[in-house]
């Protein structure tokens, strides 16, 4: 059944038990971001040494698929250099466009998330945390981080 | 399936939509969001296909039969909205896209001309982003304050303090008559009295009343009336806006264009008389000729066997729905409500579950439905909502709640 595409075991694992799902005090960099679709609202904290992503961070509230994508993007990109997860950003996003066949490798988990390009409107959900936390990220050098997006 | 709902015949109802014999993979359709858009009936499919295939043309222009006929049917569905709506005439209704469009130009076209720093604008927490936004703009430009009456805990009006928020300093409340987002009918009638006895203006959004109700316009007293045609059987971008006519004749055009101007100088133009002064450029003549078949439609069933079916589904459904574990927002009582039923199924997110639901042939909104105030006050981002209409049955309502039951095995 195609839900069974959607809802896998790791993704509902995540949501039920989500992975640095946790304030950061003196995070340097930090960004909120939400779903006008929904109003789900995602807050990404980022601890940097050098060019290296010493810790991150999120929370905030949503459905399975956001929350799930948060938790696994933590994983995936605490301990890679800043231009790794770019990369990897990028990669995801290619996924979920449909764009990219991704790599499991490169992915792991968040290679069970490509269920989602079947339902188009929760796309949005899967790519708000690695929106967030390329804004973030590319907000390094201003003053604390971007401010969070009117709607 | 059952036959009569509330004195409606709803299978000999449903067999004039034909969209609701789809099917969604290998499930029927459960259609239960006619809060967003309503289906449409053959009727008015055929009018809109009728007029396209015989009678196109632009209206008021043409010096030539297809013209004439064109203009005489745009106008006959003018005339079958303002019996509709119980208007004295048909110069009492302006077409336009529906309601964000109408209260743009309540906001623009009477606020902006009409409003001061000082003045105060009275909305409610309970007003879809349509009865939010345009005052807002209008406030920027004119220094007037907006001000709003909240809500109590089972998301009815607050009027406890109406006497401080309601003054000499309103010169307009803008309220609607259902809210999209818990379902409330709004005391319209005690509303407007206070708000007159302070010499102030009403606009009413009927956006989700018209569609359910039997509104008269001219027993109600309201100065303003927004409707949307696509939520009362009605094509997209079909709707309009009532005024008195000492109000719509105050109001200034928001587009300017052709069609709207008696005569045009270099400096200056002259504008038509009410309506046609707002109505700029080649109106939605089909989708308008439409809804004016749509009414005819509900006008045929009665308002009050549509209401008297909208309060026994909406019964049904609220009981059903409590009983089986999900919270719902908004009065429990279905006899000062409608049929827009906003809910919270366990801990299962509104998305998710509408992803559920869609797996089950069960379309409903999930999300803020246009309403972050009263998503605040609730203090939650979203909500699942089901909404029902003159086609909906409650073994649908069975499906819903059965549906349930699969979210429930997934997430919990």
């Amino acid at each position: 059944m195609a839900l069974d595409d959607m809802y896998k075991e790791v993704i509902l694992d995540h949501y039920k038990n989500p992975r640095n799902k946790r304030d950061l005090p003196g995070a340097e960099l930090s960004c909120t971001r939400n779903n006008p679709l929904c109003g789900d609202e995602i807050t990404v904290f980022v601890h940097e040494e050098g060019d290296t992503i010493s810790d991150v961070a999120f929370m905030g509230a949503g459905c399975s698929i956001s929350q799930s994508s948060a938790s696994m993007m933590t994983e995936a990109v605490s301990g890679k250099k800043v231009d790794q997860a770019k990369a990897l950003a990028a990669d995801f996003r290619g996924m979920m466009a449909g764009e990219v066949e991704p790599d499991e490798d490169g992915l792991g988990d968040l290679v069970a998330l490509k269920g989602v390009v079947k339902y188009p409107i929760r796309i949005k959900c899967a790519v708000l945390a690695w929106d967030v936390l390329q804004e973030a990220l590319d907000s390094a050098g201003t003053a604390s981080g971007s401010a969070p997006h009117a709607v | 399936m059952t036959g009569h709902i509330g004195g409606l015949d709803v299978e000999k109802i449903r067999k004039d939509f034909p969209v609701l014999a789809r099917t969604v993979g290998d499930r029927p359709l459960v259609y239960l969001d006619s809060a967003a858009t309503s289906q449409k009936p053959q009727q008015v499919i055929d009018e809109v296909s009728d007029f396209y295939a015989h009678h196109n043309a632009n209206a008021h222009r043409g010096l030539y039969m297809l013209g004439e006929e064109a203009t005489e049917l745009f106008e006959g569905a003018r005339a079958n909205l303002a019996r509709f709506f119980g208007a004295p005439g048909p110069e009492n209704i302006v077409f336009t896209r529906g309601t964000t469009e109408s209260m743009n130009l309540v906001a623009q076209g009477w606020g902006r001309k009409f409003l001061h720093a000082g003045d105060e604008v009275l909305l409610t927490d309970m007003e879809h982003h349509s009865n939010i936004v345009p005052w807002q703009m209008t406030a920027a430009v004119t220094g007037a304050t907006l001000r709003f009456i909240p809500l109590t805990d089972d998301g009815q009006l607050d009027l406890s303090d109406l006497g401080s928020l309601l003054t000499e300093r309103t010169k307009i409340l803008s309220v609607t008559g259902m809210s999209n987002a818990l379902g409330t009918i709004t005391p319209l009638r005690q509303l407007i009295d206070a708000a007159h006895a302070v010499g102030a203006v009403v606009a009413v959004d009927g956006a989700q009343l018209a569609p359910h109700h039997a509104i008269d316009v001219t027993a109600l007293g309201c100065d303003f009336l927004t409707f949307s045609g696509h939520k009362m059987l009605g094509p997209t971008s079909s709707g309009g806006l009532y005024g008195t006519a000492e109000i719509l004749d105050a109001t200034d055009p928001m587009f300017g264009g052709g069609e709207m101007i008696h005569e045009v100088f270099h400096d200056h133009s002259t504008f038509k008389p009410v309506p046609y002064k707002f109505e700029a450029g080649t109106m939605q003549i089909a989708q308008q000729v439409g809804l004016g078949a749509a009414v005819d439609y509900l006008d045929a069933i009665g308002m009050d066997i549509v209401r008297a079916h909208e309060e026994e589904i909406t019964g049904y459904a609220l009981g059903r729905l409590i009983d089986a574990g999900a919270t719902v927002f908004g009065p429990k009582d279905a006899s000062i409500r409608g049929g827009a039923v906003s809910f919270w199924y366990k801990d299962v997110h509104p998305h998710d579950l509408a992803t559920i639901l869609n797996e089950e042939g069960v379309a409903i909104r999930a999300g803020h439905h246009c309403a972050q105030l009263v998503m605040r006050r609730f203090d939650t981002p979203a909500t699942a909502r089901a909404s029902f209409y003159i086609y909906n049955t409650k073994e649908e309502v069975d499906v819903l709640v059965e549906s349930l039951a699969k979210a429930e095995a997934i997430f919990i």
